[in-house]
């Protein structure tokens, strides 16, 4: 049987004082796909900002266990260094600070933390070539600032690219289809399919069903008002884009 | 009368007096002791500026007036360490004048094309006193500034930069300004950079002070940008931090030339840089690109005038502060659009980085405008860096400091970018990196 990797125990967490989650529970292992879902305002992107650390968000209650270890305890800096990673669904522009440089600064706290040498820049543009060609990316995306005047659909396909050369083993994708077309959206999914290992896994947060058709989950939860109140398999994620939310959250279809 | 019939009281004294001394012994044509005995006339007048004049509200420069220095008349120190004070990787023509006095020793002159001359004004007056006598003075005014007219009084020696009609100087020239510990040493330093018709140059001007001890310098320069000339200036100053600095960049551009303007100030107790241009064309596009990286008590003030008398010309201003300690920083951009400058495309940004809580900006944009179709805005900020950018570098493993170090240091590559001479480039990048090591608060 697969190793546990992150156990979340009845998570509560809020914001300015408003509760947002409510009592999560969810445990995900090695190998595993896991696609959380729910109508807008449910607690998904504030359930990718706990886990990575974000200020602000106050864990009031339950606890994480990621890779044996309390990640609540954790700086966010330290948890990216024991493998979590956060694709944003807002990435932040950086003006000023080349994307190679960035993402080799990123890549080096990452193996001194592991008590690995510092790869020069050389060796490391080996790492990037390899990763972009996996990811399809156009060269000239590492030449520019951090996101800086990059598309919606280049911001997302740089979040994965990140993700590729930082090699985490547990992925958050929060939203990472919102606002691509299919071309994008099919980079995006390709490179989290190529990615996949039997040691690491991914939790995609997503509104919509239609990221699920290139990247299949293992398992589909539902999250709405801070809680998941349901799980299933993949089919449930058809299931929802066939019949909405209303039908499992208990709240009528209103007609507009 | 003259200006020394009217013996002001206290520390002007002692200038005058080193007045009298510096022009008895001074063998200079005519035209040049009028321009000196102009300006320590218009000093008297003016003295050093208070706190109560329009264009000195925010700095203070009595700890200048209180120290009364006086002009060396000879470099102090015979011994300098250039390596530590040149850009590593430029090869191109070097003056370095030590207290104010060109050393033949650490300047390098290689041969350079016929006509353009990399000099000191001292030599200059021998071979090109007809050049001196139709620029010099003729654009930086005494009768505004008490420094000014300070630095005309005393005029000795500096650097002088001419480029020809149709000639263009591939290498950047380097000026370095030594100051070295002396009793009370002064050093008033005047350069002037001509460019004629379709010429091109760049100058790069830096200022150090060898020892720890407070120094002051008062810098002039005039800078002359013919039709359709080109002129990157660059000036870096990296005093110690009990020094006191002031300076004017005076710029006189004609029709369709093209003039940079970069001022990096990190170093000095008080720096005040003023820069002005001066639009007498059509179609001249000027950029004034600035950064001052300043902790500790240390004050920087950067004045700039952006005066557009004539209809298509362009100015941009680009200046970025980080400031941690106690420090302060000055912005005062003052744009005029004359009556004929239409179509006058004039922008003005000044941001700020405050690093500690104790750290305070100054920033005052000055529009007048007389025009009615033109272009000009004008923003400032004074902030923190973004959180956000913050946490996205954390949650990539990067530790909240070495962020904040990144994010801190790419807000002044922004500037530096500007630049176009590498090896400038990678100094001041290698440098900032450094000092925001010291600057960053935890």
């Amino acid at each position: 049987m697969s190793k546990t990797l992150i156990e979340i125990k009845n998570l509560s967490a809020s914001i300015n004082g408003k509760e947002i989650l409510k009592g999560i529970n969810l445990t995900v292992n090695e190998g595993e796909v896991h696609a959380i879902m729910g109508p807008n305002g449910s607690g998904k992107s504030t359930l990718g900002y706990v886990l990575s650390g974000r200020e602000g968000y106050a864990v009031t209650g339950g606890e994480v266990i990621y890779k044996g270890q309390d990640l609540v305890e954790m700086a966010p800096e330290e948890r990216a260094r024991e493998g979590l990673f956060l694709a944003f669904q807002y990435p932040v522009e950086i003006p000023g600070v080349n994307n190679t440089y960035f993402l080799r600064a990123a890549f080096n706290e990452l193996r001194k933390h592991r008590n690995e040498e510092e790869m020069d820049a050389v060796d490391f543009l080996s790492v990037v070539k390899e990763k972009m060609k996996l990811l399809e990316l156009p060269d000239s995306m590492m030449k520019r600032a951090v996101n800086e005047g990059f598309s919606g659909g280049e911001k997302k396909r740089n979040e994965i690219f990140q993700m590729a050369v930082l090699d985490p083993q547990l992925s958050v994708l929060d939203e990472t289809d919102s606002g691509l077309d299919i071309d994008a959206l099919k980079t995006v999914a390709n490179g989290v399919n190529r990615l996949k290992r039997a040691d690491n896994a991914s939790i995609v947060i997503t509104h919509y069903q239609r990221l699920l058709d290139y990247i299949v989950p293992d398992f589909v939860h539902v999250l709405f008002d801070g809680r998941i109140i349901k799980s299933g398999d993949k089919s449930l994620a058809l299931e929802l884009e066939e019949k909405g939310y209303d039908w499992i959250t208990g709240k009528e279809a209103v007609a507009a | 009368m003259t200006a020394t019939d009217q013996k002001p009281s206290g520390e002007l004294g002692a200038y005058l007096s080193a007045f009298e001394e510096f022009s008895g012994t001074n063998k200079v044509p005519t035209w040049l002791s009028d321009l000196q005995r102009n300006g320590i006339t218009h000093f008297t007048e003016l003295g050093f500026p208070t706190l109560k004049q329009e264009e000195w509200v925010f700095t203070n420069v009595k700890p200048i007036q209180e120290l009364s220095f006086i002009p060396a008349t000879a470099p102090f120190a015979t011994s300098i360490e250039i390596e530590k004070f040149a850009f590593k990787g430029l090869t191109g023509p070097r003056l370095v004048f030590v207290d104010g006095h060109l050393s033949h020793a650490l300047s390098e002159i290689p041969e350079l094309p016929k006509g353009i001359v990399v000099s000191n004004i001292a030599s200059a007056m021998e071979g090109h006193a007809d050049l001196l006598e139709k620029h010099l003075g003729h654009y930086a005014k005494t009768d505004e500034s008490g420094f000014s007219a300070l630095n005309t009084a005393f005029i000795q020696d500096g650097a002088f930069v001419y480029v020809p009609k149709g000639k263009v100087l591939e290498e950047p020239v380097h000026l370095l300004f030594i100051s070295t510990d002396g009793d009370t040493n002064t050093a008033n330093l005047r350069s002037l950079i001509v460019a004629e018709p379709t010429a091109q140059c760049k100058v790069i001007e830096s200022y150090y002070s060898a020892g720890d001890q407070a120094v002051f310098t008062n810098v002039v320069t005039e800078v002359v940008v013919d039709e359709s000339a080109r002129v990157e200036h660059t000036k870096f100053q990296e005093l110690n931090h009990e020094s006191f600095h002031v300076a004017t960049i005076q710029a006189q551009l004609a029709k369709s030339s093209h003039f940079t303007s970069h001022s990096i100030s990190t170093g000095g107790r008080i720096a005040r840089n003023n820069i002005n241009m001066v639009m007498n064309g059509e179609g001249i596009e000027c950029v004034l690109n600035g950064l001052y990286l300043v902790g500790g008590k240390q004050v920087v003030d950067h004045h700039t005038l952006a005066d557009h008398a004539m209809p298509h010309c362009d100015s941009h201003e680009f200046y970025h502060g980080i400031l941690g300690g106690n420090s302060r920083g000055v912005f005062n951009g003052k744009i005029y659009v004359r009556e004929d400058a239409q179509k006058t495309d004039a922008k003005q940004s000044s941001r700020a980085l405050l690093l500690s809580d104790k750290a305070t900006v100054n920033s005052k944009p000055q529009l007048e405008i007389y025009a009615d179709d033109v272009k000009c805005t004008h923003g400032a900020t004074v902030g923190q860096l973004n959180n956000e950018a913050v946490f996205y570098c954390r949650s990539r493993g990067i530790d909240e400091t070495n962020a904040r170090r990144m994010l801190t240091h790419a807000f002044a590559s922004e500037v530096i970018d500007r630049i176009s001479i590498e090896p400038v480039r990678e100094h001041l990048e290698a440098l900032i990196w450094d000092r925001l090591e010291h600057l960053i608060e935890d």
